[in-house]
């Protein structure tokens, strides 16, 4: 095998978007040696399409609010499925990650006394997103780029070079954490550019690489959330959480071809859109589920009179929360109802003037305008469900963001679980980032520099086995393949991947369903094996797909698996042959692991597949927590023994 | 124009629209308006009917100009003064135009080619830009801001003094007065919108909120700013036509009609 | 409306040499330039390179030049062409080529860290922070900035001279300056760092002559000619040229010695 180049780091962390340059940043200001590897350009990771804001209880707006009834809201959002300890955490430390964010240059829109803005979000009980208009996340990440740059600038005036403590490998894709014995002792790499293999060693490794939404047809995530840092995980022995619980947004574009999936934002609903289907029916009245009959409008004229005057009327329906109007506008196009592009209509037109259209949503406006060239001050915007975001991710400690089972080896962002519990609120996300991408780095770095002894050697023998693994798409066509077939084309297998998850395991789900999905994965899986690619290494797109396609099938195995096993409905998993939430399942939560760590990737069968699953018991919510919430309330999410412990 | 490790690609653009129009109209406009100036500021006639002065020749500071009563004419060079007494003034707004920031884009395009179009390459080997003498001395725009609003508020001057008849009673407005009005309207909106002015009212502060009368002239400044372009042209057009109309009663081939 | 095969020429090559080639491809209602290229990948090409992300124009990776202008190729509809137009797909011509559409941006990266950081102001602590809105206005626009550098590939400071590459930060970093300039609690000024002056002497802002194709192509419609690049120079007149502020400073200099 050829010598591949070797550098050492401290710490390595795998993605560049908001969880991983707070947990580089702070490995950094530890004093680790820390390396950042992403797969796009640094700067351009999928946290800049974060619109809404960053959750944080600073009550600059109403100062009513404090960490405990955010605490509160986010277990609510999550079905008090989440790990308590995280959501504490989180709700605790939010507002000192976002302050820090301003020593560092960021600008947050202002409230009248000079203090960072808070608006209103689904869910919070206040107005607690610290936001800059509609592109947060541009801020977030941009502000994390400015401040690496500015701690390279101090190595530079130190040591005279920018790069001697901090340096971003951009536009590199990590294909395997490699190990010494337990714990992590670096990773394998590929420049994209080059296609030139490089290791990385280092005995901690933070994983911050994202979501999974590119194994579904409609998604709001952009090519990079293939599921790497799942995966990679997955591989190394840690298991993964709770991967049943997938977000749907109810209203994504669904035309032009070109940005299908793109999020359509709540506001406009709650500005006065309607939703209706081809035959121009307010359809939602139909689907208003007998626990919420109480409090959403019967009629249209109640509903109508409800933006004017909430006091007196009850909320329209449009305003269900986002998994109810997913599931109806699902039915509507099941149904043949659907719009000429497989969605639904979502009209303000009719609702209101063209130019208060355009003050309240401008970005809307231009958006529609200018990628679908429709006018929504004159006609309907078609929307319908798309695959958003991931509460599911890799198991980790609550406190040090550590992953379970393998020393070394850490997660932060929405590539770790069990912080949003079964659903994540607006907002969350961009907080989650800053905390646990924080506290990642933290530990990392105190692991890293704490390590008494050696460093953890890399094994020759894992390098040249990644290498040989990544150079697979080269030499499938010169294989001897069963029956003289054709190589596969990567593109072809992942347009079918997506469908079938999209398809077979998305908002609804059903038994017989998922049984068949898997059967798909395992025939995608064996044809993936002969994905061949053309062309050299350098920059080659069908390369990487074909590459990302071993993640995308791993993580949408274990999407599949922990559906089929979970019996009942909660948050982002809805079962329609389970459709009510069980207080017995709260405490249950679904572990997958690799069923052959050897890395046997050839296993097939549909029934064995390359997943297992665990059931565990989470432990119960620290009682003061508990505290926080009415016993009328608890009642309906937790299980009598858990009531009276 | 490429070096050695950009995309090979010889042609200097690949542009397929008309990108040529927007250069060529610039530098055709440009050019009559320069044509135009060079004859009357040279002539050194027909540049006063009573009530009205040329804005190129005012304020008139040469002993050779023609009398006008209480008009902007101040001796200050005597009989050695041999040539055209526009020379003298029409320094000052010519130089407010030539280092104006929307000029400077207009002559650099239209003119030097640097660049002719956006991403069309230029013809020329090196590039400075406004690094080195003399465009360094484009930096000098505020000095003549300051002397354009001299400039201006004698043109404001004449445009009272044209609400007099030709026998110098006032009370009276003829066609001129109007030309005139218009003129000033747009020579002052032109001059204020100005970059440094825009700068110099409020631009240059880091707290707005400490000064907010200064912030509110800056937003006003700002929304004339955006339409610079338009009254640099419209103000420059609407001047050689005041000159102009000028012309034609002092040459005596029109009549002021009056008004009241 | 339906589908109809448009006559493509996508610049395809790497640092050795390359030309425009030829491809036929369907077209369908409501369509993007990426994805027509994405659709050549999928189809004919399947190692054609090309840089894309967000694809909402969001994250500024897929930029180009189309048709001989830098635009993002992700929002570039289809619609705006006649179906029997050739569209010409090249690869940014200021940095240099990597692959097909594929460019080495470094350039930017590089000039990124030659602007110094953000500095806190002394004495306050996070959370302490007080800013107006009208004076994070300013600011704010600029850091609207996707960082797709469309503006440093349109600058003809560098695409048509790229000696002048050592001296000269572009428009997107001299947006920076200003930027930071304007930030209400930036405190360069405090530890001796005048950003007006270096952005004249570090920064190459002499080099800018306000033609404004940066302004032109940004997709994000931010005004940097007349809101960053002009006040920057008007700022840097203050310190160097302007008659009153010398007279100023002569007088306070000559009372505070009296």
């Amino acid at each position: 095998m050829s010598v591949v180049e070797r550098q050492e780091w401290d710490v390595v962390v795998v993605g560049a978007g908001g969880a991983g340059l707070r947990a580089a940043i702070e490995a950094r200001e530890r004093g680790a040696r820390t390396a950042v590897i992403c797969k796009s350009l640094f700067g351009k990771a999928h946290t800049v399409m974060a619109e809404g804001g960053i959750a944080a209880a600073m009550a600059n707006v109403n100062s009513g609010d404090n960490w405990q009834v955010h605490f509160r809201d986010t277990m609510r959002g999550g079905k008090f499925l989440n790990q308590w300890r995280m959501a504490e955490l989180h709700a605790r430390e939010a507002p000192d990650r976002v302050w820090e964010l301003e020593t560092w240059g960021a600008l947050f829109d202002r409230t009248k006394d000079g203090r960072i803005s808070q608006r209103n979000f689904g869910g919070h009980e206040y107005p607690r997103l610290a936001h800059v208009g509609d592109r947060t996340g541009l801020e977030l990440i941009r502000t994390l780029q400015q401040k690496i740059v500015a701690l390279q600038q101090e190595d530079h005036k130190e040591t005279g070079e920018y790069e001697s403590r901090l340096k971003v490998f951009q536009e590199c894709t990590v294909t395997r954490v490699l190990k010494d014995g337990g714990r992590v002792s670096g990773v394998f790499a590929y420049e994209r550019e080059s296609g030139r293999f490089f290791v990385l060693e280092a005995p901690a490794v933070v994983i911050a690489t994202g979501g999974i939404g590119k194994s579904f047809k409609v998604t709001s995530n952009s090519w990079e959330y293939t599921g790497d840092g799942h995966a990679l995980a997955l591989l190394a022995g840690a298991p993964l959480l709770n991967m049943e619980f997938v977000q749907f947004h109810p209203t994504g574009m669904v035309w032009p071809p070109s940005v299908k999936g793109i999020l359509v934002t709540e506001s406009v609903r709650g500005d006065g859109g309607v939703l209706r289907n081809s035959e121009g029916k307010r359809f939602m009245f139909d689907y208003i589920p007998d626990v919420f009959k109480e409090k959403y409008a019967q009629s249209e004229e109640e509903g109508d009179r409800w933006y004017e005057d909430p006091d007196h009327n009850r909320r329209p329906p449009e305003l269900l929360p986002r998994d109810e109007v997913a599931r109806a506008i699902n039915a509507e196009v099941k149904a043949g109802r659907g719009s000429p592009h497989g969605g639904v209509f979502l009209d303000v037109s009719t609702r209101m003037p063209a130019e208060v259209i355009r003050r309240r949503l401008p970005s809307m406006y231009h958006q529609f305008k200018e990628l679908a060239d429709v006018d929504i001050t004159a006609e309907a915007m078609e929307v319908g469900p798309t695959c958003h975001y991931v509460m599911g991710g890799i198991a980790v400690e609550s406190d040090t963001a550590a992953a379970r089972g393998v020393p070394g080896l850490f997660a932060a962002g929405e590539v770790a679980g069990g912080m949003h519990g079964s659903n994540r609120l607006g907002g969350n996300s961009l907080s989650d980032l800053l905390v646990f991408g924080r506290r990642a780095g933290l530990h990392a770095a105190e692991y890293a520099t704490g390590l008494t002894g050696a460093r953890p050697p890399v094994d020759d023998e894992q390098v040249d086995a990644a290498a040989a693994e990544a150079l697979r798409p080269f030499s499938a066509e010169g294989e001897v393949r069963p029956e003289g077939q054709p190589p596969e084309n990567p593109y072809t297998l992942h347009q079918e991947l997506q469908q079938a998850m999209n398809d077979l395991v998305g908002i609804i789900r059903r038994e017989g369903e998922m049984e068949q999905a898997l059967e798909k994965l395992a025939d995608l899986r064996v044809r993936a094996r002969r994905a061949g690619v053309e062309g050299h290494r350098q920059f080659n797109p069908g390369w990487h797909l074909s590459l990302d396609l071993r993640n995308m099938l791993l993580v949408s195995e274990c999407v599949a698996r922990a559906a089929l096993e979970r019996t009942e409905s909660r948050g982002g998993h809805t079962r329609e042959d389970h459709p009510a939430m069980d207080r017995d399942w709260r405490r249950l939560n679904l572990l997958c692991r690799l069923t052959d760590p050897t890395g046997g990737l050839a296993a097939t069968d549909p029934v064995a597949g390359q997943i297992s699953l665990t059931r565990e018991t989470t432990d119960p919510i620290r009682p003061d927590l508990l505290a926080l919430f009415d016993k009328e309330e608890l009642v309906k999410y937790l299980a009598e023994e858990e009531l009276y412990e | 124009m490429h070096s050695g490790t950009r995309a090979a690609i010889t042609a200097p653009h690949l542009r397929t629209d008309r990108w040529w129009l927007a250069p060529a109209g610039t530098a055709a406009g440009l050019l009559a308006f320069i044509v135009y100036s060079t004859w009357r500021a040279f002539s050194d006639a027909h540049y006063y009917a009573a009530p009205y002065v040329s804005p190129f020749y005012s304020p008139c500071l040469a002993e050779r100009c023609e009398p006008m009563h209480a008009g902007p004419n101040w001796e200050i060079f005597g009989s050695w003064w041999g040539v055209s007494p526009a020379i003298i003034i029409l320094i000052f707004p010519l130089g407010f135009r030539l280092t104006c920031y929307y000029y400077r884009k207009a002559y650099y395009r239209g003119f030097w080619a640097s660049p002719p179009a956006c991403a069309v390459a230029e013809p020329h080997k090196k590039y400075t830009g406004e690094t080195r003498f003399p465009l360094i001395l484009q930096n000098i725009h505020r000095y003549f801001f300051y002397a354009a609003i001299v400039v201006a508020g004698i043109l404001t001057y004449d445009t009272v003094l044209a609400f007099r008849d030709e026998n110098y009673e006032w009370g009276h407005m003829g066609l001129g007065t109007l030309v005139f009005l218009i003129n000033i309207v747009l020579i002052w909106a032109y001059t204020i919108s100005c970059h440094s002015c825009r700068h110099i009212v409020g631009g240059k502060l880091k707290h707005f909120s400490k000064h907010p009368v200064r912030y509110r002239m800056w937003q006003w400044v700002g929304r004339l700013n955006a339409r610079h372009m338009q009254l640099a042209w419209a103000s420059l057009v609407s001047v050689a036509l005041a000159d102009f109309y000028v012309y034609l009663l002092a040459s005596g081939a029109f009549d002021d009609p009056t008004l009241f | 409306m339906s589908g109809y095969t448009a006559h493509f020429r996508v610049w395809r090559g790497d640092v050795g040499g390359g030309g425009l080639e030829d491809f036929k491809v369907e077209v369908n209602d409501g369509e993007v330039v990426l994805d027509i290229i994405h659709r050549l990948q999928a189809t004919q090409a399947p190692d054609l390179a090309v840089r894309w992300n967000c694809k909402a124009g969001k994250c500024g990776s897929c930029s180009a030049e189309i048709n001989g202008r830098p635009r993002l190729m992700c929002m570039t509809r289809m619609s705006v062409f006649e179906r029997d137009e050739t569209i010409t797909v090249t690869p940014l011509r200021a940095f240099p080529v990597v692959r097909d559409l594929v460019t080495d941006v470094g350039f930017n990266y590089q000039k990124a860290r030659e602007v110094p950081a953000f500095v806190p102001p002394e004495g306050l602590g996070p959370g302490e922070y007080r800013m107006m809105q009208e004076d994070v206005d300013r600011p704010q626009e600029f850091r609207k900035c996707i960082e797709c550098f469309l503006c440093q590939d349109t600058c003809h400071v560098v695409r048509d001279h790229e000696e002048n590459k050592p001296a000269f930060a572009g428009p997107r970093f001299l947006m920076r300056v200003a930027e930071l300039d304007m930030h209400p609690l930036d405190a360069a000024e405090d530890t001796g760092l005048d950003r007006k002056r270096t952005a004249q002497d570090e920064h190459g802002l002499g080099y800018c002559n306000i033609t404004k194709c940066c302004t032109e192509v940004c997709p994000e419609g931010i005004r940097i000619t007349d809101n960053a690049l002009i006040p920057l120079k008007e700022r840097a007149v203050d310190r160097k040229y302007d008659p009153l502020v010398w007279l100023g400073s002569k007088i306070r200099r000559r009372s505070s010695a009296d």
